[in-house]
């Protein structure tokens, strides 16, 4: 194989592209993408400040990388989440990652600092374990940008995480979803601006980009994510882009160009009146934020092993 | 030789195709990457026998 810029022998090959890289070129196709994702869409201006979302995986620490090389100031934070020997290694990728490039790492952890943890809040809720990790790095990212004076919170979300985003929020055509689908999310009522710069690059991509940059990401799949019904929308889209390079890339941009634009109206429509948490502060569409709502309940509960915190369901006592 | 997720080794005799590996263990080339003696290496890369090869998986989950 040659790479398709310089004839010189590739490291890898992008089906979607119909090409293959060398190491070189690799690296400046993924800087390429990721600027035009950030122009496109108008993610962040020359100046501004920007937290990235950090778990220590391929991602998020590609991201960090990638925004340092295009230039723009950046800070990490990092939620421990508590999820044993997983939450361990990934928080010491993220650490080491900022360390050795004299980078700061905002660090937050849930059980230290809100007293509970992802497996003890999924068995207390009886809810699976994505629902509280999710809900928990959403506001507290909210938050920490919002107290850091940050202007924009950036995530490692890729085009393959985005396709099969949208993949399940269209089998159920949840609307509102699909219209908050977008790479960019304004700020404002509370909430600050949120970007997705890394919808250009497959997370084969991204995996690749770390491996020839050096970094040292947390290669373990988190244990309580196997079997989610992300994972099984993924394999799906894989077996559809084995046989026909390019689906996800047009599914997913297909819909920001064509279809996104139509159900906007209808989701501004539908969009709930926010309040302010009455325990927080932060935006809520009650009195108190589903955050303080999941502190409350897994008050005094007592830690979970992150075996028992996977089960779906749980036998009352 | 090491595969991930979950983590394991085992030894395949060489010289080998990165292709002909991946079938061999049934593994879709577009959900990995094949790491040589700490190299990254294309699809058409031949293993040698004494190779230290890692098979890195590329699909995380959650949203």
């Amino acid at each position: 194989m040659k790479c398709r810029v310089c004839r010189e022998p590739a490291v890898i090959d992008v089906r979607r592209h119909n090409a293959n890289f060398c190491h070189e070129h690799f690296l400046r196709l993924c800087r390429d993408q990721t600027a035009k994702a950030i122009a496109d869409f108008s993610m962040i201006e020359r100046g501004e400040r920007v937290l990235v979302a950090v778990s220590g995986g391929k991602d998020s620490l590609a991201l960090w990388d990638l925004l340092i090389e295009l230039g723009y100031e950046v800070d990490g934070l990092y939620i421990g989440l508590g999820i044993g020997g997983y939450s361990d290694d990934s928080g010491a990728a993220a650490q080491a990652f900022a360390s050795d490039r004299g980078l700061t790492l905002r660090v937050v952890d849930l059980r230290r600092d809100h007293g509970f943890d992802v497996p003890t809040a999924a068995a207390v809720t009886r809810r699976v374990p994505c629902s509280a990790c999710g809900l928990s790095k959403r506001h507290l990212f909210d938050r920490a940008a919002l107290e850091g004076g940050y202007d924009v919170v950036a995530t490692g979300h890729n085009l393959d995480d985005e396709a099969a985003v949208l993949f399940g929020n269209a089998l159920r055509w949840q609307v509102e979803y699909l219209a908050r689908q977008a790479p960019v999310l304004p700020a404002g009522a509370g909430f600050p601006r949120k970007v997705k710069p890394l919808v250009r690059l497959a997370e084969r991509e991204t995996a690749a980009y770390c491996v020839l940059r050096g970094i040292d990401y947390q290669v373990e799949e988190c244990p309580m994510a196997a079997g989610n019904k992300h994972l099984g929308y993924k394999e799906a889209l894989n077996r559809i882009e084995e046989t026909s390079p390019g689906s996800k890339h047009d599914f997913y941009f297909g819909f920001l160009d064509r279809l996104a634009p139509l159900i906007q109206t209808a989701a501004a429509e539908a969009r709930p009146d926010l309040a302010v948490c009455s325990s927080c502060g932060a935006p809520s569409s009650g009195e108190v934020c589903a955050f303080c709502r999941l502190q409350e309940r897994t008050e005094g509960a007592e830690a979970v092993p992150v075996s028992l915190g996977r089960a779906r369901k749980r036998p009352r006592p | 030789m090491l595969l991930r997720n979950p983590r394991r080794e085992l030894a395949v005799d060489g010289p080998l195709s990165v292709v002909a590996l991946l079938q061999r263990l049934e593994v879709a080339p577009g959900s990995v990457l094949v790491i040589a003696d700490g190299t990254l290496v294309p699809v058409d890369a031949i293993l040698a026998d004494d190779a230290d090869v890692e098979i890195r998986p590329v699909i995380s989950g959650g949203s």
